[in-house]
């Protein structure tokens, strides 16, 4: 498993830089992330980020859009404008989870 | 006596009952099924019929004749399950209790969850689906009228039943045509919410080849919002104009799933993915300790037939105290594929 250095930390990532262990995760390591694909952290985005975190802890698998949509409250559409073009990848990118899959 | 409850007679629920009934002592068990229509489909056979390859006759038959002796069938629709009180509740007022529900009832497409998809005005006019036996039938008749124009193939969002049958189906499309000697007359894209193709990496770059190949247009990563009476529009403002399109719908478990206070946002049922055991969260986990009897949950994420075989085994009946339970679990294991 490849090992990145993110914010002077060792994290451990797939081949597409997810993250690959839940509990290496933090706040200050989102807002890392969130700045290398190029998004900027509101409580918005906080909302959602939360929603991904809790709901993988609770399910052991990363929500899509409908059910990120769904429980935390926020329209798809809006999911668009605060995650451009790959929203259900970018929001898990920045909750440190792996990438969502599709049902195979 | 015991009784096990299963609700939906499709591949699954039929499987089960028919799997269970064998091996379950007559004396001891009561096997009940729960079916809404009095004819079973096979599923598969859909993506075949609108290009002529299956006649309807071939993918309908009437769902007692594959009900193994000794299970009593029940017609009727489903209102609730009481989970506090171990009884299912039909439309019509029967009520039934069990020891062990399975949940079968799967999923159906849904049109109206896409805004002008259902309600434009267009749909089985130039909007068609192929999972359902209607669909497939009347896409049927609206291939056999199209000789020109835009055909788009549309998958709404994951899950759905069989994940490869959309690029099947733009396949057989393109090969229909061509035989038909209309295919250069005839835009083919095919509209997914996938990144590619496919899922699987190496999957989804053999089956891109294959659309190259065959000159489909691969609009990827489309998660449509609304259908704006003949074009797709998704989230981040794509048009997809289409004069024909082929959609798979939104997939949704059945609504007496949310009347029960069981599902998720697509009436679907977590469930673990070990066992398939209903995951119902402190109630479930306090009932469980009591030693009280169990809901199986729906047959996982895979909630297609084809991937029955390798599920079915986990259909346990768990009871540690109940002999008759723990050989049929000894049963089960026996038949667990390697």
């Amino acid at each position: 498993m490849p090992v990145t250095t993110i914010a002077s930390r060792d994290i451990h990532v797939d081949g597409e830089g997810f993250l690959t262990n839940y509990d290496e995760w933090d706040p200050e390591l989102a807002e890392q992330l969130a700045k290398q694909i190029g998004v900027d952290l509101t409580d918005r985005h906080w909302t959602a980020i939360t929603f991904l975190r809790e709901d993988y802890a609770a399910r052991a698998e990363t929500p899509g859009l409908r059910r990120v949509s769904h429980g935390a409250g926020i329209p798809t559409k809006e999911l668009f404008t605060l995650f451009p073009k790959k929203p259900a990848k970018k929001m898990a990118y920045i909750a440190g989870l792996p990438k969502p899959q599709g049902c195979v | 006596m015991r009784r096990l409850l299963v609700l939906g007679a499709g591949t699954a629920g039929t499987t089960v009952v028919n799997k269970l009934r064998r091996r379950l002592p007559r004396s001891q068990w009561r096997v009940t099924v729960v079916e809404a229509t009095d004819r079973h489909y096979y599923q598969p056979g859909y993506l075949f019929l609108p290009f002529g390859g299956y006649t309807p006759a071939q993918v309908a038959k009437p769902v007692r004749k594959l009900i193994t002796r000794g299970v009593d069938l029940i017609r009727g629709r489903v209102d609730r399950v009481i989970l506090a009180e171990n009884r299912v509740l039909l439309h019509d007022g029967r009520s039934l209790p069990y020891d062990y529900l399975v949940i079968a009832t799967g999923v159906s497409p849904r049109p109206d969850q896409t805004p002008g998809m259902l309600d434009g005005g267009q749909w089985r006019r130039s909007i068609f689906d192929f999972y359902t036996f209607d669909g497939a039938l009347a896409l049927a008749k609206a291939l056999d009228n199209f000789d020109a124009g835009r055909l788009v193939v549309h998958i709404t969002d994951m899950p759905i039943k069989c994940p490869v049958a959309p690029l099947e189906f733009a396949f057989l499309a393109e090969d229909f045509f061509g035989r038909r000697g209309t295919r250069d007359k005839i835009e083919l894209t095919y509209a997914t919410p996938l990144p590619g193709a496919f899922t699987k990496p190496i999957a989804a770059a053999r089956l891109g080849t294959m659309l190259d190949e065959r000159n489909i247009a691969l609009e990827s990563d489309f998660l449509v919002e609304r259908v704006d009476d003949t074009a797709l529009v998704s989230y981040d403002d794509r048009r997809v104009p289409f004069d024909l399109l082929v959609t798979v719908p939104l997939n949704m478990g059945a609504e007496y799933v949310a009347r029960s206070g069981l599902g998720d946002e697509l009436n679907l049922v977590p469930v673990d993915r070990g066992t398939l055991l209903a995951r119902l969260g402190q109630r479930f986990r306090h009932r469980r300790r009591q030693r009280h009897p169990h809901v199986e949950g729906r047959l996982g994420r895979a909630f297609r037939g084809r991937g029955l075989h390798h599920q079915l085994p986990c259909v346990r009946l768990r009871a540690a105290d109940d002999r008759p339970i723990r050989r049929a679990r000894q049963l089960l294991r026996r038949v667990r594929p390697r």
